[in-house]
């Protein structure tokens, strides 16, 4: 009797029409730009200012080669790049900072947060002066510094959340039953953090796809990505492969982000814990 | 105890965190296929002590022998003792059967031997159908049964139990208390076993080490523990005591007579002298109430309430001076009337009498760790 009461309190009540309308609204205001770029990118006409008709012929020569793609692939090489390195350094840290004691750990994990809030403007400018002052030209090694400095941050919060919940009897469990330092690292530590890490490189990479601002101060004369091609081309004319590529782009995020459902999915089938 | 050979030997160990001593310099000898119970209040070092033995910590002084080898400064990987730790400690990402393989992974035996192995550990712990579990499948109970015989694959010269029961229920706790003596008897390892739970380690031990602040109290077996507590402290820990202040006043053969605020009383006990203060300790179970006066006794007292518990009945007497005296009676016997005037006495030989100085206890103490 109680049982059934308390369920009956705590199921949610049926949604009336003017909040499904409200709903609506909200995300049609967040989506609508997202689909009049893609609608766009099917347009006959040029100007991207009235949709004149449905046509294939920009991703036909878009996908026959368009100078964009450089800059695109160059994003995506970064971002790999960057995710890798961010994902390593910032692994061995978060293990590093939840293994050991030691001084001033208190005051270096407040350090940690600090490249979050400082503006990308600052982070960009002072990137740029520090490498040009170091004697560095700009290229695709200054965009992977600069990339790997603001992707780390991330990686450690999202693998910290994860070990927060380690039992620490877990590795010494290892250690117990004959697991040398190296295996039990090998064995149980990257294992049960798997998770984590899968996460922090999702994010390293969305992170480092997305970035404009620091872009922008690091990158040399020839190594453009994408993000910061189109931000340069909006003074002047955006042309329509702009939006077959963002088209493409969406696409292709939407997918992995269902892959990655997916694969969540079958992975808690199977490592329940 | 000659004939037995100790296999783990703790050398004057003692740990310091951070300037704090957790485990005072401290000698035990632990004897091949023994149950021994490291018990004692939270913070009393017992953990401290198995972790040392472990080999998760380094005592700050002293060394640890195993069957005669110096392994204090081995890493916990090189020893050949394995441990069941209070939060199981499996591997979430590994089924049961591979955590329970996992040691034997590591030793680099071959698939068709583990296989052999794990099988038959999962057996004797009655989980021969979980193999293919996650241990977020399983429950308290199972996961225990599951980090035991994880520990057990290896064949361990002792198998360290850090507080294993701790989670589970007391229905549980109780048959796997039994389920863990019978086992350790069948396969004749020596188990080490930390636990607060001063009825678990009476159970279970072949023999107790009291511990409390750092400091062995008593190590003895259950019956020399329960019967011949060595300090006021496992008087009071081990068991219900009645611990009262006295004086002696004489001693004769071991006789001693002893006077309390309400009374004179009989007792044993050696090397005490005359006038000194000490502790008189009487299990509620071992003190008698008459209406005529017993010899040797004239404490008297009022029976102030009887409380049926089932087993036994417990009736409380209060002594002139208001301290009360706890006494447990078989169901069936006839009791004194509320509020009426008894005489309280007992077997003088169920009585201890403890010395209050510290010193001279923590000395004898010390003088019966290193005789044996």
């Amino acid at each position: 009797m109680d049982k059934n009461a308390l369920r009956k309190n705590k199921r949610p009540k049926k949604i009336k029409a003017y909040q499904i309308v409200f709903i609506a609204l909200v995300y049609l205001f967040l989506y609508m730009p997202i689909f009049s770029v893609i609608l766009y990118s099917f347009n006959v006409n040029s100007d991207n200012l009235t949709f004149k008709g449905f046509t294939l012929s920009w991703y036909s020569s878009v996908l026959k080669g368009d100078p964009l793609w450089s800059n695109m692939w160059l994003s995506i090489e970064l971002a790999l790049v960057a995710m890798v390195i961010s994902v390593v350094i910032g692994t061995l840290a978060t293990i590093g900072m939840y293994r050991y004691d030691f001084k001033l750990k208190k005051y270096i994990n407040g350090l940690l947060y600090i490249p979050l809030v400082i503006p990308e403007l600052v982070i960009g400018l002072a990137s740029l002066s520090t490498f040009s002052k170091m004697g560095m030209d700009m290229g695709f090694a200054t965009l992977v510094f600069a990339h790997v400095t603001f992707c780390v941050p991330f990686v450690i919060i999202t693998l910290r959340a994860r070990i927060a919940d380690f039992d620490r009897s877990v590795e010494e469990a290892a250690m117990d039953l004959g697991a040398n330092g190296w295996r039990t690292l090998w064995r149980v530590t990257l294992p049960m953090l798997a998770p984590g890490i899968f996460a922090g490189a999702l994010m390293s990479i969305t992170l480092s796809i997305d970035d404009v601002i620091i872009s922008y101060f690091v990158s040399g004369a020839g190594q453009i990505t994408f993000p910061v091609k189109v931000y340069g081309m909006i003074r002047g004319k955006v042309t329509t492969d702009v939006y077959v590529i963002s088209t493409i782009v969406i696409v292709s995020i939407v997918v992995l982000f269902l892959a990655y459902m997916l694969v969540k999915k079958i992975w808690n089938k199977h490592h329940q814990n | 105890m000659e004939d037995k050979k100790p296999i783990i030997q703790l050398c004057g160990i003692s740990k310091t965190f951070d300037g704090t001593e957790v485990l005072s310099p401290m000698n035990l000898n632990v004897y091949e296929g023994e149950f021994l119970t490291l018990l004692g209040p939270s913070g009393c070092g017992k953990t401290t002590t198995l972790r040392i033995i472990a080999g998760f910590e380094t005592p700050t002084q002293g060394r640890v022998f195993l069957e005669g080898n110096d392994v204090t400064d081995l890493q916990p990987y090189r020893r050949n003792v394995n441990t069941v730790f209070q939060s199981y400690a499996l591997f979430p990402h590994m089924n049961v059967y591979d955590n329970v393989a996992f040691g034997l992974v590591e030793k680099r035996m071959k698939k068709p031997e583990i296989k052999e192995k794990v099988t038959a550990m999962l057996q004797m712990v009655q989980l021969g159908k979980m193999e293919n579990r996650k241990p977020s499948q399983l429950s308290g109970g199972q996961k225990q049964r599951v980090a035991i015989a994880r520990a057990l694959a290896n064949n361990p010269k002792v198998l360290l139990l850090d507080e294993p029961l701790g989670a589970l229920d007391l229905k549980l706790r109780k048959q796997m208390q039994l389920e863990l003596k019978a086992l350790q008897k069948n396969l004749g390892i020596t188990f080490i076993y930390v636990t607060h739970d001063q009825e678990e380690a009476l159970t279970m031990s072949d023999r107790i080490v009291v511990m409390k602040g750092g400091r062995l109290e008593q190590v003895g077996t259950p019956k020399e523990i329960y019967e011949h507590p060595a300090t006021k402290f496992v008087a009071d820990f081990i068991g219900e005591s009645n611990i009262f202040e006295s004086s002696v006043v004489s001693e004769e053969d071991g006789m001693l007579t002893l006077m309390m605020e309400n009374g004179h009383v009989k007792a044993t006990g050696k090397n005490f002298k005359t006038d000194e203060i000490v502790y008189l300790c009487v299990r509620p179970e071992n003190v008698f109430l008459s209406e005529t006066p017993v010899e040797g006794f004239t404490l008297k007292g009022f029976v102030k309430d009887h409380i049926y518990v089932g087993s036994n009945v417990k009736t409380v007497v209060e002594l002139p001076n208001g301290n009360l005296l706890r006494i447990n009676m078989h169901p069936m016997s006839k009791l004194a009337e509320t509020g009426s005037l008894v005489s309280i006495y007992w077997d003088p030989a169920k009585a201890v009498v403890i010395h209050t100085k510290e010193d001279s206890m923590y000395d004898a103490i010390e003088d019966a760790v290193l005789k044996d």
